[in-house]
């Protein structure tokens, strides 16, 4: 029975409708129509995702109303400059608190005065100029994105505006460097950064970091932390280039929504990197002793070697790269 | 004061793109820039209606909000402008904007995008009135003239309307129940719906020109 009745009620119910959506497809009046002024809907609730035709050439006019404008613009608003804000100040304040407990991680033993040669001409290239591109980068991005909250109450907006648009022009033209360093890096340093078992030692002791007579786990040329940084850069860096260029041809690929996804995509993945360079800025510069001039003068202390590289140093010794007497060997790639 | 505002009665709409063409004439509009465009819904099938849409100068302007360089302002009438001087061309305005409204013209290689232009409510922009520099950034300035933006003047069905919300809103009333049917203020609930309806966000606002 009750088999029967429910279409037979959805029926009676269609048929009871049928002037309503008349008047609404047809633009005739109807028994529901409006008899006083206090009876029009004037606004509709709520205005969905409405597109239709155009007859210009530009298609993507077409929609009429998009509400996904409203979450990006949440997104760039305020997750954005909490997400950057927070992975900016909070590295930074975790190794400042670091910093005075630790202090610089000093070579045991001390500089013993004998080098050996670390990374080539090629390979220091390469690092700085990924380097140099990321930080302009970085910073012309953040002063994209803050700009308008922390530098235009003090230098005014005509300044700002110079500054915003030399930003946009950096931020453009050093992607170009930036994925030239990345594809050098990516080349030259693969080969040693294919994870292996000593790094499961490394990960297991931080590096050794936490242990009072400064015992460092064996390592190869890069031990796990670098591993770490290399296919974070990699990735990372792959991940901004390419969310980066389609930014850069605004809807030559996607659609408005494509667009706001990628601009979230590019943002968090950057914010990220920053954290993980501020990180990787500390470790080379002011955290370790020694370790600046692996990228400095590519060559690093023998001691220093022997404490963070044991494996690679006893590679090098046996290549002949380095040796015992302290006397420093051409690089083969020098 | 009145607060400025479009009113596309799709009811009346019939697609002729007079308003689009006016726009383009009266300003000198580039080609490949649209600040008005006539969309229809439901192309060729029953219910299918045909809107006029432009910027709705919104209450709570996303535009406004998302804008790296703060370009933006909203006149004592309620009409969002922005300054060309200040525009970057980032797009974000683009991104954010619920209606499509700012057009970028393509300055560099790459589909690089120029200073962002968009409709202006016949306002002109932050120059003086009625000067040739105001005129070449953003185009006439009617309102300063005492005469409402062309679309709407234009239109030959009396669809699209530009003026006092509050008038615009008791004419659509009417004509509403005279007729018996009607489908809404398009876009209204979107631009004024959400916060308080018929402030403007900061007129007059000093800083970057607002007059």
């Amino acid at each position: 029975m009750t088999k029967l009745l429910r279409p037979l009620l959805v029926l009676f119910v269609l048929l009871l409708a049928a002037p309503a959506v008349q008047a609404q497809f047809y633009q005739t009046p109807g028994p529901t129509s409006p008899t006083s002024k206090d009876e029009v809907q004037l606004y509709q609730t709520p205005d969905g995702k409405l597109s239709g035709r155009v007859s210009i050439p530009d298609e993507k006019l077409g929609v009429l109303v998009q509400p996904e404008g409203r979450e990006w613009r949440e997104f760039r608003m305020v997750w954005l400059k909490i997400i950057a804000g927070a992975l900016i100040l909070g590295p930074i304040a975790v190794l400042a608190i670091f910093y005075l407990i630790r202090g610089t991680i000093r070579i045991h033993g001390g500089r013993s005065g004998r080098p050996v040669p670390r990374f080539s001409g090629m390979d220091r290239f390469a690092h700085w100029t990924t380097a140099v591109s990321f930080l302009l980068m970085a910073l012309t991005g953040l002063i994209l994105t803050f700009g308008r909250m922390l530098l235009i109450p003090l230098i005014g907006h005509p300044n700002f505006t110079m500054l915003a648009e030399a930003s946009k022009y950096m931020h453009n033209f050093f992607s170009v460097p930036f994925v030239l360093g990345l594809l050098m890096i990516f080349v030259l340093w693969v080969r040693d950064n294919i994870p292996e078992k000593a790094d499961l030692v490394w990960l297991k002791t931080l590096g050794g970091v936490l242990s009072k007579s400064g015992e460092h786990p064996e390592a190869g040329r890069f031990n796990a932390g670098q591993k770490g940084v290399f296919w974070a850069v990699v990735f990372g860096g792959f991940a901004l280039s390419l969310t980066g260029f389609l930014l850069m041809m605004p809807f030559a690929v996607t659609g408005i929504g494509g667009m706001q996804i990628l601009h979230v995509a590019h943002g968090v993945v950057a914010a990220l990197m920053i954290a993980l360079i501020i990180g990787h800025i500390y470790i080379g510069t002011i955290g370790m002793e020694g370790a600046f001039d692996a990228m400095g003068s590519g060559v690093v202390d023998e001691n220093w070697a022997k404490d963070h590289h044991r494996r690679w140093y006893e590679e090098q010794l046996r290549n002949g790269q380095a040796n015992q007497d302290g006397r420093l060997r051409h690089h083969a790639a020098e | 004061m009145a607060r400025m505002k479009f009113l596309c009665d799709a009811e009346r709409c019939i697609e002729c793109n007079a308003c689009v063409t006016a726009c383009k004439n009266e300003h000198d509009i580039p080609w490949g820039i649209n600040r008005r465009r006539v969309i229809t819904l439901k192309d060729g099938v029953p219910g299918e209606r045909s809107i006029s849409m432009a910027c709705m100068h919104c209450n709570d302007p996303p535009c406004a909000a998302v804008c790296p360089v703060d370009c933006f302002y909203q006149t004592a009438d309620g009409v969002v402008l922005h300054s060309k001087d200040l525009c970057i061309g980032c797009g974000y305005c683009f991104y954010a904007c619920p209606f499509g409204a700012p057009q970028y013209p393509q300055a560099t290689n790459f589909g690089g995008r120029g200073k962002m232009d968009k409709c202006t409510f016949c306002t002109g922009g932050p120059e003086a009135d009625n000067t040739m520099e105001e005129y070449q950034k953003y185009g006439t300035n009617r309102l300063a003239e005492g005469k409402l933006p062309l679309c709407a003047e234009m239109c030959s069905t009396r669809a699209l309307m530009a003026g006092d919300g509050e008038v615009l809103a008791d004419i659509y009333k009417e004509r509403t129940v005279r007729r018996g049917y009607g489908s809404g203020a398009w876009g209204w609930s979107t631009a004024y719906g959400q916060n308080d309806r018929g402030d403007a966000f900061s007129p007059g606002r000093e800083g970057t020109g607002g007059s």
